[in-house]
């Protein structure tokens, strides 16, 4: 066993018991503080694949932004595991054929896993900065312009949406 | 065994690098404090403390002491555990950027070259955002963790602060990355001590990252977040004893590292101007970097107070106004136009 998978284990450890925790935990922004956890564990594993770049940017966005806003809508609605709407059983129905199903496809793929090698090392550069640089801008332009277009309309979209009455806005500021 | 193949020297090298930088930078927050007294004392044509010692300059001990010896309460209803995670993890985040920072060239000692930077990770600027972006968590944790409806507003403002200047920030520094060709700290001081400094380059960009590192480091004029005749004391209105402690020193730790970080992208880091390095024995090559990059950060951190204690408290829509209409656009007027600069005299 050799220090490359000790981490790996430790990562994966750390990573699906919190996820656990995130689910099982009765306070939302409990459940919030845990994802960020795993948010950690998973670039973790994205540095032990050599991929810093992928690491800093899961990192930046998804923990240092996106889960921001999350604990922030949270933190202000003051959600309670007393306030919590009750759920019916249709629903816990649908989440368990639909959580069943998932664990179906990641149980087959866990099969054809190669044991001898759990973890493999020096995979490669593929997550290094300049590689995916050239890769996004010389062989995968096209499918790079036209998400970055989806974005724009996204965010069209947030600005409508977030745009108060012509009343309001017409009015003088200050 | 893999465990045991590394280079026993370079843990221990690296060991005593962290615990220097450490100290030294917790160090340099506490006179920071005793500084900080000092200029408003000047600005404001008072004496300021000099009790503690000659000049007062065992003031910060005194404060430090005071602190220590304060009741600890945590109030009823909150969560314990939080409520001292949050100034921990404040802490935490302000010490954990200083990593990648290049303080000086290599030293010469017992036959090894070592380097003064503890890692020079290839994606170094991301991990300062990345580290900054976290920042924000102490913060909110320790608010909401406090029960208290003027903590929880001054969380919420922190939140919504910082999240709107990083933008800023980010698009101003990728005008930066533009010029420099690179994401390594260290490479970028190299490159400045060739060449010139960004600043030449870059000066509308230096201005937005100045203007958003106040922002980041809830620094008047734009510490709403604390803001105290509005909300007591912000998000640390429950915090007693050495918690306080550690929220107040975690913010001079962010002044003195967001210096550290300007002076490095835009001000050579710890290039000495007018003198060529290469022709000094190492050693002393060394000592002189080091000594102008910290000459280089206190004069930020001197630009960091005489502002406060110059220039009044945002309003809040005021805040986000600048943020949103103002600096965003002219952080991608910036990057437009570096990328246009490059492309006119590249081809």
């Amino acid at each position: 066993m050799n220090i490359t998978t000790l981490v790996f284990i430790l990562l994966s450890v750390m990573s699906v018991g919190s996820a656990i925790m995130m689910i099982s935990s009765k306070s939302p922004v409990h459940s919030v503080l845990w994802l960020i956890v795993v948010f950690f564990a998973i670039s973790g594993h994205y540095i032990l694949l050599n991929a810093q770049f992928l690491a800093i940017v899961n990192i930046i966005v998804y923990a240092g932004a996106i889960m921001v806003l999350f604990l922030f809508v949270v933190m202000l609605m003051n959600l309670n595991a007393e306030t919590e709407p009750i759920k019916n059983y249709r629903l816990q129905l649908v989440g368990i054929i639909s959580g069943g199903a998932l664990l179906l496809v990641i149980v087959s793929a866990v099969m054809k896993i190669d044991t001898e090698q759990l973890v493999e090392m020096k995979v490669g550069d593929a997550g290094l900065i300049k590689v995916l640089g050239m890769n996004l801008f010389k062989n995968y332009i096209l499918p790079f312009e036209i998400s970055s277009v989806l974005f724009l309309s996204a965010m069209i979209g947030a600005v409508v949406i977030g745009k108060k009455d012509d009343e309001v806005v017409n009015k003088p500021e200050n | 065994m893999m465990l045991l193949s590394i280079d026993l020297g370079l843990v221990i090298e690296k060991l005593v690098l962290i615990v220097v930088v450490i100290s030294a930078s917790l160090v340099i927050a506490m006179y920071t404090t005793f500084a900080e007294r000092k200029v408003a004392a000047i600005l404001q044509d008072r004496r300021g403390p000099n009790r503690a010692g000659p000049f007062g300059l065992l003031q910060p001990l005194a404060d430090g002491l005071k602190l220590f010896f304060k009741e600890e309460i945590i109030p009823a209803f909150s969560s314990k555990f939080l409520f001292i995670m949050g100034p921990a993890l404040a802490m935490l985040t302000a010490m954990m950027t200083s990593a990648v920072i290049p303080w000086g060239d290599k030293v010469e000692l017992f036959g090894r070259h070592i380097s003064l930077q503890i890692t020079d990770v290839n994606v170094g600027v991301l991990y300062v955002f990345g580290v900054v972006s976290l920042g924000v968590y102490g913060i909110m944790i320790g608010s909401w963790a406090s029960n208290n409806k003027f903590s929880l507003l001054g969380g919420l403002r922190a939140a919504s602060q910082i999240i709107s200047y990083e933008l800023a920030m980010g698009i101003s520094m990728i005008a930066l990355l533009m010029v420099t060709g690179t994401l390594s700290l260290k490479e970028m001081v190299v490159q400045q001590q060739v060449g010139h400094w960004n600043i030449i380059n870059q000066p509308l960009g230096f201005l937005i990252f100045l203007v958003c590192a106040f922002a980041e480091c809830n620094r008047t004029p734009f510490d709403l977040p604390e803001a105290e005749n509005e909300l007591i004391g912000g998000y640390h209105t429950e915090y007693s004893s050495m918690k306080l402690g550690f929220y107040l020193f975690a913010e001079y730790i962010n002044m003195f590292i967001s210096s550290v970080i300007m002076a490095t992208l835009f001000f050579g880091g710890y290039d000495m101007p007018f003198v060529n390095e290469s022709l000094l024995s190492p050693n002393v090559a060394a000592l002189i970097g080091v000594a102008a990059l910290m000459a280089k950060v206190s004069c930020f951190i001197f630009l960091f107070m005489w502002v406060r204690w110059t220039i009044p408290r945002f309003r809040y829509d005021q805040l986000m106004h600048l943020g949103w209409r103002i600096l965003i656009p002219l952080a991608l007027f910036n990057m437009l136009l570096t990328g246009g600069v490059i492309l006119y005299f590249h081809k």
